[in-house]
C-alpha cells in the first residue's frame, strides 16, 4: 500500500479515512456494509458527531439573543462555521453565506427572495435537462405563479448540455439561469464557468446546484463567478437539516427576506419591519445551531482531507467501476459525458433496479434505485428508474470489485 | 441466498413470463394502478359474468419482479371467482405481504399466493406486491386509477 501510494500522486489514503466514520464498520445481512449510497447522503466521521456531542452536552446554549456567557461562546462556534463555510467556497466575505436548512431550501430562498422581486409575467428561467426536482419545481411554481416560462437547456445521449442550444435560449427576457453543477441521476460535471460566462454576458444572475459538487471537489465562488451556490450539509459529511446559500452581495442586499420572524430585524413596529443585515435578514427564528457547529467541524474534515485530493481519488473509483461494470453483459450505463463526478447510473437487461436494488442490499451493498428525483432525466433516457453506485472518498477498491461480483450474481438469479 | 430470499424460482419465471399480460377488449372494468415514487405500473383489466364472476382478468404494464409476478398470479388467482371472494383474496394477501397473517397457522384461501409470503421481510417492497391488486380493487369499485403512495 505505501510503495503504492507514493507512486499514485493521489495522495489520500482511504483505508486510514475509513477508520474516522463509524457507520462503515456495520455489517448488513452478514456482510461488510459497502456503502454506495453517498449521492443520497454521506456518512459522518467521528469527529462531527463528537462535536455536536459536545455542544449540547456542554456548551449549549441560543445564539445572538441572549447576553450570558453560554450564548455568546454558542454564536462564536456558530459563527466560526460561516468562516469555514466562506473558506471552502473561497467567498470574499462571510455575510454572503447563509445558513439554511440545506440545498432544496436555498434554492426555495432564491426563488422567493429573487424570483418574486424580479421576475414579471412573460420572463423566462433557465434550468437544464438533468436537474433534480429542488432545482426544477420551486421554478416551475415561481413561473406559474409570475405568467413566466421555463426554458431548458436540452442535454445529449451522453448526458452533456448543448451549449448552442443554451446560447439560443438566453434572450432580453431571460431572468435567472439555474444549473446544477453536477448532475445526481447522470454524474455529469456541467461547464458551469462557461454558462455563467454567456450569461453574464447578457446580465443574467446564475445560480448554481452544488449539492453533488461541493463536498467532492473544489469549488471558488470567485473564479466561476456564479451569483448564487447551494449546498448541503448531510452530503458533505455534516448533519441533516443544515446547508448553505452563497450569493453575491449586491443580490442578497436587493431580495426579499425569505422566512419573517426573530433575529431577521432590525426595528419592528406594527407600521413597518426594517430587516437586518446580511447575512441575518436571511436566518429568521432559532437556527439550527448544533448542526451549524457540527457542520463546521465537517468542512474542516473535508478541507484537511483535501478536496483536491478527494476529487482526484473519487476519478479512480469511477473509471475502475465504469471499467467493471461495463464488463459485464447486459449492463449499460446512462450518462457517460466526458466530465463526470463519481456517480454510476446503470441499467441491466431484464433486471428492474428496484430488484438489483434488493439484491445488492442482500450482499450488504447500498445503493440508490429509483427516478432519484429526476423524472424528467429518466424520461429523456426511456427507463423508469436507475440503479445508481455513488461513491466517496472513504470507498474502496475492493468496494467497486465487491459491487460487479454482487450485480454478476444477481444476473445470475435472474437467469443471465 | 437465505431462506428470506424474496426472490422464489417462481417469481423469478413469472416475472418474465407472466400470465394474462394483454389488455381485453370491452373490459367492464379498468385501473391503471401507479407508483410514482419507483414509477412501476399497471393496468388491470376485468370482464365480469351476470353473477358476478370475475370472468376474465388481465394487466398490462411495467415494473420490478416482484410487481410483475404479483400481477400474473393475481389474474390467474382471481379469474372465476366471485367478486366477494376476490376482494377476500386481497385482504389475505394484503395481510400476507406486510407478515400479518401466517400462512402455516391461520386458514385462508391464498393457495400458491403464498409464494409472496416472504415480502414480509423487505417492508419496503411491499408496495410492488400489492399494487396490482390496489389496481383491481379499485377496478372493481370503478375507480379509473389506484395509487400506492
Amino acid at each position: 500500500m505505501i510503495a503504492q501510494a507514493v507512486a499514485n500522486p493521489v495522495r489520500l489514503d482511504a483505508v486510514a479515512l475509513r477508520a474516522d466514520f463509524p457507520m462503515l464498520r456495520r455489517t448488513i445481512n452478514g456482510c461488510p456494509l459497502v456503502y454506495l449510497d453517498n449521492a443520497a447522503t454521506s456518512q459522518k466521521p467521528q469527529v462531527v458527531i463528537d462535536r455536536m456531542q459536545r455542544f449540547y452536552t456542554e456548551e449549549y446554549s441560543t445564539v445572538r439573543r441572549s447576553i450570558h456567557l453560554l450564548s455568546a461562546e454558542a454564536t462564536r462556534a456558530y459563527e466560526e462555521t460561516r468562516r469555514t463555510a466562506a473558506r471552502l467556497l473561497n467567498a470574499p466575505e462571510t455575510r454572503q453565506i447563509i445558513f439554511t436548512k440545506g440545498t432544496t431550501e436555498g434554492i426555495n430562498l432564491v426563488a422567493h427572495g429573487y424570483g418574486r422581486k424580479f421576475v414579471r409575467e412573460g420572463d423566462e428561467i433557465i434550468i437544464s435537462a438533468t436537474e433534480h426536482h429542488a432545482n426544477l419545481v420551486p421554478w416551475q411554481m415561481l413561473c406559474e405563479e409570475k405568467g413566466a416560462r421555463l426554458r431548458v437547456i436540452p442535454v445529449d445521449d451522453r448526458g452533456e448540455l448543448i451549449l448552442e442550444a443554451y446560447e439560443k435560449l438566453l434572450n432580453d427576457r431571460t431572468k435567472l439561469v439555474a444549473v446544477g453543477h453536477v448532475s445526481n441521476a447522470l454524474g455529469t460535471i456541467h461547464p458551469v464557468e462557461e454558462i455563467i460566462r454567456l450569461a453574464h454576458a447578457q446580465g443574467i444572475p446564475v445560480l448554481v446546484d452544488g449539492a453533488q459538487a461541493a463536498p467532492h471537489m473544489p469549488v471558488d465562488v470567485q473564479a466561476l463567478d456564479c451569483d448564487f451556490y447551494v449546498f448541503s450539509g448531510h452530503k458533505a459529511c455534516g448533519p441533516t437539516g443544515v446547508g448553505v446559500l452563497y450569493g453575491k452581495t449586491e443580490w442578497l442586499e436587493r431580495m426579499n427576506p425569505f422566512l419573517g420572524g426573530g433575529d431577521m430585524i432590525e426595528s419592528v413596529t406594527f407600521e413597518k419591519t426594517t430587516y437586518a443585515p446580511l447575512p441575518h435578514k436571511f436566518e429568521a427564528g432559532t437556527p439550527p445551531i448544533a448542526e451549524v457547529i457540527g457542520l463546521g467541524t465537517a468542512l474542516d474534515y473535508l478541507c484537511r482531507v483535501g478536496l483536491e485530493a478527494i476529487a482526484a481519488y473519487e476519478q479512480t473509483l469511477l473509471e475502475q467501476a465504469t471499467a467493471r461494470l461495463l464488463a459485464i453483459p447486459g449492463v449499460r450505463i446512462l450518462g457517460t459525458a466526458r466530465r463526470k463526478a463519481a456517480i454510476v447510473s446503470f441499467v441491466v437487461d431484464g433486471i428492474h433496479p428496484h430488484d438489483i436494488g434488493t439484491l445488492l442490499d442482500q450482499e450488504g451493498i447500498a445503493i440508490r434505485a429509483g427516478h432519484h428525483c429526476a423524472q424528467p432525466v429518466m424520461t429523456r433516457y426511456g427507463v423508469p428508474a436507475t440503479a445508481r453506485a455513488s461513491f466517496a472518498f472513504y470507498n474502496l477498491p475492493s468496494e467497486v470489485e465487491a459491487l460487479g461480483a454482487a450485480l454478476e450474481k444477481a444476473i445470475a438469479i435472474f437467469g443471465g | 441466498m437465505s431462506n428470506k430470499s424474496l426472490y422464489g424460482e417462481q417469481i423469478i419465471y413469472l416475472s418474465k413470463h407472466p400470465k394474462n399480460f394483454r389488455p381485453i377488449e370491452g373490459a367492464d372494468y379498468k385501473c391503471e394502478g401507479a407508483n410514482p415514487l419507483c414509477g412501476d405500473r399497471v393496468t388491470v383489466y376485468v370482464k365480469m359474468k351476470d353473477d358476478d364472476t370475475l370472468d376474465d382478468v388481465a394487466f398490462q404494464g411495467s415494473g420490478c419482479a416482484i410487481c410483475m409476478a404479483s400481477a400474473s398470479m393475481m389474474t390467474t388467482s382471481v379469474k372465476g371467482k366471485k367478486k366477494v371472494e376476490a376482494e377476500q383474496l386481497f385482504e389475505e394477501f394484503h395481510r400476507l405481504v406486510k407478515g400479518e397473517l401466517n400462512p402455516a397457522q391461520e386458514t385462508h384461501h391464498l393457495g400458491k399466493l403464498t409464494m409472496f409470503e416472504n415480502v414480509s421481510h423487505y417492508p419496503v417492497r411491499v408496495k410492488c406486491a400489492s399494487l396490482p391488486w390496489h389496481a383491481l380493487r379499485n377496478a372493481l369499485e370503478k375507480k379509473a386509477v389506484a395509487s400506492t403512495e
